[in-house]
């Protein structure tokens, strides 16, 4: 089939031309899914790596797939279960070992919201 | 007594010529000289935490920082999990345990797996054991220089898109990527859960399959997890006669290092000297496997890692403000700039109006490649590449560039979206370009799934007919 | 404007009673102290692997058998992304678009869907107010988190709150009965949340619903939806628009809080969990599922209805509790073939109901003194007409009280019927000679009068004579005086 979007050249003498596919706002909000708090200035670093990276990836988009189906997975296995089998469950101490702020045998978080 | 291959060291221990115990202390001497900032803990630490082996019984191992080990240090070459010691041992870890394999220590890597040079580590890079100015590759980087570099006889690592291949070709040594599934996962810090998969880096083929052997099995603690059909043996086939190698014609008419083109050519050579046929195939998609790669790890990465979040374990950062300011800070201060990237990436192609753009059509690409090697294979025994487009290239070289360090991955992450095994073989060596002293060039072959005996036999069998034997400066063994 | 039609479908999480969690082999507990049940899978160490119950798959069959569904030949888990503390991993396992079962019915409600996820884990919010938004810190108890859910969801098919509630505890008799959960509310082992919307009365079209949330109680689900339809009434027909938005139902006031801010709309991203494999339901499993299956309350009330011919409020006081329907149905077999199962279920859902309340314990007819053998034989004798409809009564308010056989009793209280239509037409004679005023006014035609002289019969008879065949002999004698 055709190679859609272009060879993967691995020619890098030539830059690949940034197309802003990806702006500030984006960044932005993605950044708020992933709660992954960013400085300005990796705000709008992001936007230009991202939409380059983003510029390669889009060559699989001119690709005709639409009767592939998708893989998720190689392993053709099914039905993996675990009988119902109680195993023994950690130390209480060893379970909040790493926490960084444990309370009363808890985790303890700062509020959902603050006042 | 450490220029013996693990594989010799385990003879020589069964036959009663060698001290098990003498042996580990020997080598855990030479660890102690690591000077590639190769490990990130050794065993002999005395911080508190050991992992014991009751007898050791074979030759003592480095483990990629990436494992979890009870009461011992695992960061995955990341500042989020600074200081955390994991309340259970990873399944891979377990089997050398039980084998008789001391651990060396926790070798150090690009953070959660992700990169191809080392430069990616929390814990600063690792150096190449040829030349302390390049990378050793990644991210499996540190298990790559302590083989290479003499520090530690054997290793294992993690492949997701060529993370065991790539730092094997660049350090001069063998790393094996197993068919997915054939290796439990259980413990290994996860980065994209479809494609990860444990496996040997060692000096030579045989110690490979010696590996393979021990690490091999299915878990009921990781549900893709099958084993092999049969324990692998340990190679000692000549010849190549009968054996059909293809040539992925698409994927290896793109530009590369002369050097390195060079090797390759030389190595089809060889493979004919031993009465392998060669012929051209086409893998139409291959190409395409690094976007379908860049969406498929990013997106299964930014789930994976949304766990680090500053609740149970790991570090915590902004605690004085509301729950979403503390994850937001902890995830800021403790994720490295490509960890970021990454999650960015992945969180992007998952989202609400971009999921069937990307993360679809990148799951359907995938289907693609595996048909184009189920079709290669209805003719062909293996397919054969370079690992790496270069030999190891200089240290701050590409960091500036993440698309330019993601190619590095264009030979290797194929076989990864299709399950597939694939070992890469130290074939030569070549001048970098720009010169300097030679480096290694890795050989990659890659067989149907599951077929990893074939695999080993064919690599042990080019392996003796290549012949390489050449050690970084300074570095005895081989 | 029209009449606004209250649309209502209900979204339930049934916990399912495994021994272990659903992904990792933690026990299942209530109320033990903080995490003491977890291990590296559910508080999501870095790189622990899930590993599906089987238990959790055989319920989950169960249910959906239970419920009518069609059973995917293949479906497999999905990660639902969200951070929150109460979710380890910060995704929750789950199913998407291919659940495990779809298209079922229960009743006269359409089952859109069932599927298989784990529950999030405990959070206390610590505080001053105890509130959410005036709580200064949360503490997180995993014990929970990681237990096996069954999510069913209806079609928007219930058309008031008391209708909503009543389907509910129908669902969860259903539940019960499989055996495959505690359904208790209270412990949260069964939660309904309803999706609610109004429209005008004959519209096909669904207006805009809101998610309501935290009603603990079958009560409290009735209210809560009455209160968030009043609130939509208002508001629509005041002219306003009902916006998209999760509401939490305080019980104490009655009053609906909203309860995220939809500031950043939710984006799940879904994608397939790529740590577990598919899930093919076996012919074995899904055979077991529906052999498991007892009969259940819906198929019962069925039953009731078209078989036995009883009325269907009846049928539903008698099929919903398992043991109630049991003590029913034994009994009327006892009660044998002389006896309308429609008689013995008046019996039951009236006269013994009402005689349980008048003890005043709470036992139900199946765990009373009252045993089935012992009001078939009862009403057996009423319907012969060997005792009267009043020494009946007389005689369940001793059974109730003290058990026993009803024959025996009727003869300790000489309660038999006088069958001796001689001695019975001497003491009506008697009573309207005893009674002349009466017995003028019904002569002249003033039927209402004959209350006195049947009065007089009864007390003569201390009962045991039937009231239908009293009146029969007392038109009949004025009849032949006045003749
Ligand atoms: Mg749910
Ligand atoms: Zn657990």
């Amino acid at each position: 089939m055709a190679s859609g979007g272009g060879a993967a050249r691995l020619d890098l003498e030539t830059a690949p031309r940034i197309r802003r596919v990806i702006d500030r706002e984006q960044v932005l909000h993605v950044a708020r899914l992933a709660r992954l708090g960013l400085t300005d200035a990796e705000v709008e670093t992001m936007a230009g790596e991202l939409s380059g990276i983003l510029e390669h990836v889009d060559r699989i988009a001119a690709l005709d797939l639409d009767d592939v189906e998708p893989t998720s997975h190689v392993v053709e296995l099914e039905n993996v279960l675990r009988a119902d089998v109680p195993h023994e469950s950690l130390p209480k101490d060893v379970a909040l070992a790493s926490a960084p702020d444990p309370v009363d045998g808890a985790f303890r978080v700062p509020s959902p919201q603050a006042e | 007594m450490l220029e013996l291959t693990a594989v010799e060291a385990h003879e020589a221990m069964a036959a009663g010529e060698l001290d098990a115990g003498e042996y580990a202390e020997a080598w855990s001497k030479a660890a102690a000289g690591d000077d590639l900032n190769a490990y990130l803990w050794r065993n002999e630490d005395g911080d508190g935490g050991a992992i014991a082996v009751d007898r050791p019984s074979i030759a003592p191992i480095a483990v990629k920082d990436i494992f979890c080990t009870e009461g011992v240090p695992t960061t995955a070459g990341s500042r989020i999990l600074d200081g955390y010691r994991p309340p259970y041992t990873a399944t891979a870890v377990q089997r050398l345990i039980e084998a008789g394999a001391p651990i060396l220590g926790k070798t150090n890597m690009d953070e959660f797996a992700m990169g191809s040079s080392n430069e990616n580590s929390a814990y600063g890079p690792v150096l190449n054991p040829w030349d302390r100015t390049r990378v050793p590759g990644g991210s499996s980087g540190g298990s790559a220089a302590v083989v290479g570099g003499g520090l530690a006889p054997w290793a294992i690592g993690t492949d997701t898109g060529g993370s065991i291949r790539q730092p094997a070709a660049l350090c001069g040594i063998v790393g094996l990527k197993p068919t997915y599934g054939a290796i439990s996962r259980y413990g290994m810090i996860a980065f994209a859960s479809s494609l990860d998969q444990c496996g040997p880096l060692t000096r030579d083929v045989r110690d490979a399959a010696l590996l393979l052997a021990i690490l091999q099995g299915a878990d009921p603690c990781d549900s893709t997890s099958v084993g092999l059909r049969q324990a692998p043996q340990l190679p000692d086939r000549e010849d190549l006669k009968g054996l059909r190698f293809a040539v992925p014609s698409d994927l290896t008419e793109h530009v590369f290092d002369a050097g390195v083109r060079q090797v390759f050519e030389a190595t089809l050579e060889k493979i004919e000297a031993l009465g392998g046929e060669l012929g051209e195939v086409s893998l139409p998609h291959a190409e395409h496997g690094i976007s379908a790669y860049y969406v498929i790890a990013p997106a299964e990465a930014s789930s994976n890692l949304a766990r680090y979040d500053g609740v149970r374990y790991g570090m915590r950062a902004g605690a004085d403000g509301d729950l979403i300011q503390m994850y937001e800070k902890t995830r800021a201060e403790g994720f490295g700039a490509e960890v970021k990237r990454r999650i960015m990436l992945g969180t992007y192609a998952l989202s609400s109006g971009y999921y069937d753009a990307y993360y679809g059509q990148a799951q359907k690409v995938r289907t693609k490649i595996a048909a184009d090697f189920r079709t290669a294979f209805e003719e062909f025994d293996f397919v054969v590449t370079p690992t790496s487009p270069s030999v190891a290239f200089g240290l701050g070289e590409k960091t500036a560039d993440p698309l330019a360090m993601y190619l590095n991955d264009f030979f290797t992450v194929p076989m990864s979206l299709a399950g597939i095994p694939a070992i890469s073989i130290p074939a030569g060596l070549s001048e970098p370009e720009g010169g300097g002293p030679r480096l290694p060039v890795g050989f990659q072959i890659a067989a149907p799934a599951f077929a990893e005996q074939g695999l080993l036999d064919a690599s042990y069998a080019l392996e003796q007919a290549i012949g390489f034997d050449a050690r970084p400066q300074g570095v005895r063994g081989g | 404007m029209a009449e606004l039609e209250a649309v209502i479908g209900l979204e339930i999480h049934v916990q399912l009673a495994t021994r272990t969690k659903m992904f990792c082999g933690c026990e299942l507990s209530f109320g033990d102290e903080p995490n003491v049940h977890t291990c590296p899978v559910c508080l999501a160490h870095p790189g622990v692997l899930p590993v599906t119950n089987e238990q959790a798959i055989r319920y989950a069959l169960q249910i959906a058998a239970a419920l009518e569904c069609e059973v995917a030949p293949r479906s497999i888990f999905h990660r639902k992304n969200y951070f929150y503390p109460d979710s380890p991993k910060a995704y929750q396992i789950s199913q998407y678009d291919v659940p495990l079962a779809s298209n079922g019915r229960l009743g006269d409600v359409r089952i859109h869907r069932a599927h298989l996820e784990e529950d999030a884990a405990k959070t206390i919010h610590v505080g001053d107010s105890g509130r959410i938004h005036g709580s200064s810190a949360s503490l997180v108890d995993f014990n929970r988190g990681g237990t096996p859910l069954v999510e069913i969801v209806t079609e928007p098919d219930l058309r008031s709150a008391a209708e909503a509630a009543s389907w509910a505890r129908l669902l969860r008799e259903t539940v019960r009965q499989l055996g495959v959960s505690d359904v208790n509310m209270e412990e949260g082992s069964l939660r309904v949340d309803g999706n609610i919307s109004v429209r005008p009365a004959g519209s096909e079209e669904l207006g805009t619903k809101t998610e309501l949330k935290n009603m603990n109680s079958f009560r409290f689900l009735e209210r809560g939806i009455e209160a968030e339809l009043a609130r939509q009434r208002e508001l629509v027909e005041a002219g306003g628009t009902v916006a998209q938005e999760t509401l939490h139902f305080n019980p104490s006031d009655a009053s609906l809080t909203p309860l995220r801010s939809k500031e950043e709309a939710h984006d799940y991203r879904y994608f397939p969990e790529p740590d577990l494999v598919s899930l093919v339901p076996t012919e074995e499993m899904l055979r077991e599922a529906r052999e498991s299956l007892p009969e259940l309350p819906a198929a019962r009330i069925e039953r009731y209805r078209k078989q036995m011919g009883l009325a269907e409020d009846t049928a539903a006081l008698l099929a919903t509790d398992p043991a109630t329907a049991a003590y029913f149905e034994q009994t009327a077999k006892e009660a044998g073939k002389g006896v309308e199962p429609r008689v013995v279920a008046n019996w039951v859902t009236g006269e013994l109901a009402a005689a349980l309340r008048q003890d005043g314990g709470d036992a139900g007819a199946a765990e009373s003194k009252v045993e089935p053998a012992a009001l078939a034989a009862l009403v057996a004798m009423v319907q012969e007409k060997k005792i009267s409809n009043s020494s009946g009564k007389a005689v369940l308010a001793t059974l109730v009280a003290e058990g026993g056989d009803p024959a025996a009793i009727v003869d300790r209280e000489g309660l038999a019927q006088i069958s001796d239509s001689g001695e019975l037409e001497s003491i009506v004679a008697a009573a309207i000679e005893a009674n002349p005023d009466a017995a003028e006014q019904v002569r002249a035609g003033n039927r209402k009068a004959i209350g006195a002289i049947v009065g007089f019969v009864m007390k003569q008879t201390k009962g045991r004579a039937d009231g239908g065949e009293i009146n029969r002999l007392i038109e009949a004698q004025l009849d032949a005086r006045a003749g």
